[in-house]
């Protein structure tokens, strides 16, 4: 449990950064710095919070922050790690600098992939943190394997044929799990407690850790800048983005929920699901609940949870 | 290097002169830019009376704009700060205010 008021008032991540206002990424990375224990080194993959933090001649960050490509994140933070192991190792430089690669969802479920499968199974002591706003925002809303089904993208329109993206989000934490790491999260911005507990067991385990935090991008959702932090909420209460941790394995769900919240009234908030809310699409809304409810069921039987 | 001057201005940015691979020396510098102007209708207000300073607004600010400060009151040791040379008027933490002790008022000119 954290508690805030025992939470350092040191700012890693300043402010006058360029991310929107009410920008849920932004809240994702100040609360991902706030699980420091120590020296820490960031590598950012291409995406908004990589533009807006550090539009030239300013940066935001307060650490060791690194550009890598949209694609190479993993690969540059696994370079990283070397080389502070090697300083190390040849008496140049004491003590752990712990590493975070952040990517958003796109630079992590799509493009990064390859590298951060490599990083995984290389076994490098790395916190991969994948922010996921649910589509290329800093291009102008594109959809990636991250979108979830039915939510509208400038690449999977809402039109008269197709009501927004078709398939499904991608399970980036069983892919993750997948390799054996010893830990691996998703989170949301909404659960601050939560996820900032969850940085911390990530930054401390020994090898590699994944984190997937939610966090909702006011622009892309077309969501209302005030309710960036109730959607984030509101995405777990639904079922849609279920919060759980996977320890060497073994599934164990955040938080139990005795009844889910219906998607409908998620998707009223945001205009890239208002398609939805018309009689025509009422078929692909039940679609979507029965998804969702698989999903769910599928963790909580992972997790060995009862299934009512 | 002459302090005063905004970073923009204090830096050599001339294609010649401009650091190599685009590196930045000054940690944090952003702060320099004032994003408070981005602000549009509405600015937040902390009742410092109704506050119980729980610090949720400080922990969910995207801008880093609500400050925790040592300004002891009644049983607490420190208060909350709007910093509105950064704020951009998301209202988030109005919205998350247990005790809707923000209010998101009009701007006006007088106030930064
Ligand atoms: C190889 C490559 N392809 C495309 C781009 C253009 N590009 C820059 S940012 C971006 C979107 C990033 O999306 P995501 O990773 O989800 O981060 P977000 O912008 O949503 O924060 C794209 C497509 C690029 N920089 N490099
Ligand atoms: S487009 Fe979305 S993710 Fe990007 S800065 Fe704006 S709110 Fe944040
Ligand atoms: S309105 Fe938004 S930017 Fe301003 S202090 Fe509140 S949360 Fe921070
Ligand atoms: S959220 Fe409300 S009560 Fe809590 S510290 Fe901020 S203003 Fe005070
Ligand atoms: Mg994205």
């Amino acid at each position: 449990m954290v508690v805030l008021k025992n939470l350092s008032t040191e700012e890693l991540y300043a402010p006058g950064h360029r991310l929107c206002a009410g920008c849920g990424p932004s809240i994702s990375i100040r609360m991902a710095l706030k699980a420091a224990r120590g020296p820490i080194a960031v590598v950012n993959a291409t995406g908004c919070v990589e533009v807006s933090t550090t539009i030239f001649p300013y940066t935001a960050w307060r650490i060791p922050w690194v550009h890598a490509l949209f694609e190479n994140q993993a690969a540059v933070a696994s370079g990283l790690e070397a080389a502070y192991q090697s300083l190390e190792e040849k008496g140049k430089r004491k003590g752990k600098v712990d590493i975070i690669a952040v990517g958003g969802d796109g630079g992590t479920f799509d493009i990064g992939i390859q590298a951060i499968s490599g990083m995984l199974e290389r076994g490098h002591d790395i916190v991969y943190l994948c922010y996921d706003n649910e589509a290329y925002m800093n291009t102008g809303i594109q959809r990636s394997g991250a979108t979830p089904r039915g939510a509208a993208t400038t690449t999977s329109p809402a039109g008269k044929v197709i009501p927004g993206k078709r398939g499904k989000k991608k399970d980036f934490i069983g892919i993750c799990a997948a390799h054996g790491i010893s830990y691996a999260a998703t989170a949301s911005i909404g659960f601050f407690s939560d996820y900032i507990d969850k940085m911390k067991k990530a930054i401390e385990v020994d090898g590699p850790a994944v984190v997937h935090v939610i966090a909702p991008c006011p622009l892309g959702w077309r969501s209302n800048p005030t309710e960036t932090v109730k959607l984030a909420k509101m995405a777990v209460l639904t079922g849609l983005f279920p919060i759980y941790e996977v320890n060497d394995g073994i599934y164990k769900m955040s938080m139990k929920l005795g009844r889910l919240l219906p998607i409908e009234e998620y998707f009223k908030l945001q205009g890239r699901f208002q398609h939805l809310m018309k009689p025509e699409w009422k078929n692909e809304v039940e679609e979507i609940k029965k998804d969702t409810e698989k999903h769910y069921k599928k963790i909580l039987r992972l997790a060995g949870e009862k299934i009512t | 290097m002459n302090q005063k001057e905004p970073l923009s201005k204090r830096m050599k940015l001339s294609w010649r002169e401009m650091p190599f691979a685009g590196i930045m020396f000054e940690p944090g510098s952003s702060v320099e830019y004032k994003t408070g102007d981005w602000r549009i209708e509405r600015k937040p207000q902390i009742d410092g009376e109704k506050c119980i300073r729980c610090f949720i607004c400080w922990i969910f600010c995207p801008d880093v704009s609500i400050k925790r400060v040592p300004k002891p009151y009644k049983k607490h040791i420190e208060s909350v700060e709007v910093d509105y040379y950064h704020c951009k008027g998301c209202g988030i933490c109005a919205a998350e205010c247990p005790v809707n002790a923000i209010e998101m008022i009009e701007e006006s000119t007088d106030v930064p």
